[in-house]
């Protein structure tokens, strides 16, 4: 058994969860639950081995290190942070139709850290600059709040589908969207949820400065990276500032939850691909 | 004029401003990763034309992060944050330490957490076994003695009121460390041979010359390199010589493990090779020894032999650290050797009279990061505060909760009360199991719930 065969199955397994909980969804199959919470936690418990045997074969060949350091493992590791914070949310909530907003996007990451060829997926020994824990602790904290970002999105949709059906009069008991959850409730996830991903991301960009002080003694030079986090930062807190203080909810707040994954996206996949910038880390 | 007419009092206190600027500031700093930064302006004639780059120039979008309408913005953005913070923090420093056994008996009444007990026990009795259960659960009440019965109140993370002000100080005090470095520190590099000393580094982008008050040498670089030949570790070994401290001190810095000497600190940034060469040469058997530093190109004698060698080509390999070079070599007998060796290794040259050892070691050249930043200190602090306010504002939250006891005949009617400044539900929570730890008391009678 090999790490990309582990991770193999890992993406088709994210496929399934997120088929049975749409199914669960559109279908109104509430008896498939139990079984898209069991595909799901495994999905998740072989992500786990696929990134920790990934991790040892790094030793292995000699040149170990946390596969958190390139394009590949860090979207292995969004996918990772998604089921899981998914997972919590179900348990918390007790409520299996979010996971058709969630999961897929689990799925498209592993899917796309699959199938795309701007990157390779080998286990390759890292660069000087990239060999320091403070970049460890940047991934992970960035990634887990992209990841609650990620989720906030599925929410917004969410919130934005029940609100029009309720609108075109369609939220009689019986409908389709009638089975998501209440309008306020949804509001309270995602904002909750957004919250939740502003604390990790903020982490995530202290300890990118940390990183960058240890590594080149500046722990800001607004390379389009950073400016990046920076500008995805500012429309969150705008976000949090407008429902705190302006009493923003609804349909705005929804609206935003998915135009602020929209700054995530560009930070993550944009600056590497679209933009030139000095984050080489990104191309791995 | 009060606060409350200030018209320019309002305008940075609001919040719509503050809105307002967190999207302009978003907005703007996109235009900095569009168009590359901090060229010279040659550059952007050439890839934007004469009318676009005139136009940047002017509006400064070619080191923008730095011009003064982006700093004006960035002064605004805290001015806003400073205003709207005095504004309002008495507010809620009254919030926080305000006497809460003062609270008007109908407010109790009003809370959106209420519950009336009933109590067979004297108001006395009463009020200590509630004291109990409330010590019980973690919460320390205070009592005071009313015309017609007694209050007690018990309060959890009244302090956590002030995360939000925690979390706009950290901003603040980031901005406070930005600027001390800018002040009083610098960025600079230097590029150092092995065996060579520096006392002073230039300043990045003005090339001024800054002294370092101690020196600097270089004894050693080298590149480690992974099986695949990608580099491992970039290190190089330092010493220090700092006569004003009378100390001297060597270290061996590598990219993530600079060094620090008086505040200033140095950071393995580059490298490049130099022209100039260690040789050792060793005559048959041993007898003699000698070193020489020498460039690459010249006759080099060894004065008092008919020795003279010198590098005379090198050829540069795919990788980084197998360059070959070419030498010529003669000790005066016979055709001269003339072959090719690599770096950092002894060749044999048999000659008639036996045969020499020659080493060769490139020299190459460290190139460092040079940065002064008395600021950086602060900003960590800064962030520091901003993680610990983020997770005050968010996660902690101020509940209290009063508890009035009046008599009733020879029993006691008891009206609690609660109320929390966030996570609404679960306080509903918190006062409900409350309300059941009470009524499972023998003493007491739940009359009424109401919430
Ligand atoms: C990007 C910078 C900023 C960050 C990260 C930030 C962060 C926060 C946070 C975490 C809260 C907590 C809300 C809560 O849980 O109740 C908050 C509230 C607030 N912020 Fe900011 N803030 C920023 C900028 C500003 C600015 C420039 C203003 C200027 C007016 C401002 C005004 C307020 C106000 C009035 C509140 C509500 C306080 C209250 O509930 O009493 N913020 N902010």
């Amino acid at each position: 058994m090999t790490s990309s065969q582990l991770l193999g199955y890992t993406t088709f397994a994210y496929l399934a969860s997120a088929i049975l909980y749409l199914g669960l969804f559109v279908f109104r199959a509430r008896k498939i639950g139990p079984l898209a919470t069991t595909v799901t936690a495994a999905a998740w418990l072989v992500n786990t081995a696929g990134i920790g045997l990934r991790w040892q074969e790094s030793y292995q060949m000699g040149i170990g290190y946390a596969p958190l350091s390139n394009m590949y493992e860090s979207l292995v590791f969004f996918a990772w942070s998604i089921a899981i914070l998914y997972l919590g949310l179900e348990w918390k909530y007790k409520n299996r139709v979010l996971g058709a907003f969630a999961m897929p996007f689990a799925f498209l990451s592993m899917a796309y850290a699959s199938l795309s060829t701007q990157f390779g997926k080998e286990i390759k020994p890292l660069i000087p600059a990239l060999q320091s824990n403070w970049l460890i602790a940047h991934v992970i904290t960035c990634f887990v709040g992209y990841a609650a970002f990620a989720v906030a999105c599925g929410f917004g949709i969410m919130y934005l589908l029940r609100a029009k059906s309720e609108e075109r009069g369609g939220g009689t008991p019986g409908s389709l969207m009638a089975t998501l959850p209440e309008l306020k409730m949804i509001d309270d996830l995602t904002h909750k949820t957004i919250i939740f991903g502003f604390l990790w991301l903020s982490a995530g960009i202290i300890t990118g400065a940390i990183w960058a002080n240890s590594a080149w003694g500046t722990y800001w030079s607004w390379d389009p990276k950073e400016t990046w986090s920076l500008i995805t930062w500012f429309m969150y807190a705008a976000t949090l500032h407008a429902r705190f203080t302006r009493g923003w909810s609804g349909k705005r707040i929804a609206w935003l939850a998915i135009i602020g994954f929209f700054a995530v996206i560009f930070t993550y996949y944009g600056v590497n691909f679209w933009l030139s910038g000095l984050h080489s880390y990104g191309r791995g | 004029m009060s606060k409350e007419e200030n018209t320019i009092w309002r305008f940075f206190a609001s919040v719509k401003l503050a809105l307002f600027v967190l999207f302009i500031l978003a907005a703007t700093s996109i235009i900095g990763t569009l168009i590359p930064q901090n060229n010279p302006p040659s550059f952007y004639f050439q890839e934007f034309g004469p009318n676009l780059a005139r136009l940047f120039l002017i509006l400064d979008f070619h080191r923008m992060y730095n011009s003064w309408w982006f700093l004006t913005l960035l002064m605004l953005f805290s001015m806003n944050l400073i205003v709207c913070t005095l504004d309002r923090l008495p507010n809620v420093w009254r919030m926080v330490v305000v006497d809460n056994l003062a609270t008007p008996l109908e407010r109790l009444t009003k809370m959106e957490q209420r519950a009336e007990l009933a109590s067979s026990a004297s108001p006395a009795a009463a009020a200590d076994a509630l004291r109990g259960i409330l010590a019980g659960r973690g919460w320390k009440a205070r009592s005071a003695e009313m015309p017609e019965g007694t209050l007690l109140f018990a309060q959890k993370g009244a302090w956590s009121r002030l995360g939000v002000y925690c979390v706009h100080l950290s901003i603040l005090v980031i901005f406070i460390g930005a600027i001390i470095g800018a002040i009083f520190g610098f960025k600079a590099g230097v590029l150092i041979p092995e065996g060579n000393s520096v006392s002073e580094v230039y300043e990045y982008g003005t090339e001024r010359p800054i002294p370092l008050g101690f020196d600097l040498r270089c004894d050693r670089f080298a590149v480690e390199y992974y099986e695949n030949g990608m580099p491992k570790e970039y290190r190089s070994n330092l010493t220090v010589t700092d006569r004003q401290q009378n100390e001297t001190f060597s270290r061996a810095i590598e990219v993530n493990d600079p060094l620090d000497h008086r505040g200033i600190t140095f950071y393995q940034a580059s490298y490049e090779p130099t022209n100039e060469f260690l040789v050792q040469i060793e005559t048959p058997a041993g007898k003699e020894k000698k070193l020489f530093r020498i460039p690459a190109g010249q006759q080099i004698a060894w004065p008092g032999t008919d020795i003279s060698f010198g590098i005379i080509n090198m050829a540069e390999g795919e990788r980084g650290n197998d360059t070959r070079f070419k030498i010529w070599f003669s000790d005066g007998k016979g055709e001269p050797a003339v072959f090719w060796m690599p770096n950092a290794v002894s060749a044999s040259i048999p000659r008639d009279g036996g045969e020499y050892l020659f080493s060769l070691r490139q020299i190459y050249a460290t190139g460092l990061q040079v940065a002064k930043d008395p600021g950086v200190w602060v900003v960590y602090i800064g962030c520091g505060l901003m993680l610990l306010g983020l997770y005050v504002a968010f996660f902690l939250s101020h509940r209290r909760i009063w508890v009035y006891i009046k008599p009733e005949g020879s029993a006691s009617r008891v009206l609690l009360a609660g109320s929390s400044n966030k996570n609404r539900v679960g306080f509903e929570r918190n006062f409900a199991e409350l309300t059941e730890a009470i009524t499972k008391d023998p003493s007491f009678t739940d009359t009424e719930v109401a919430s």
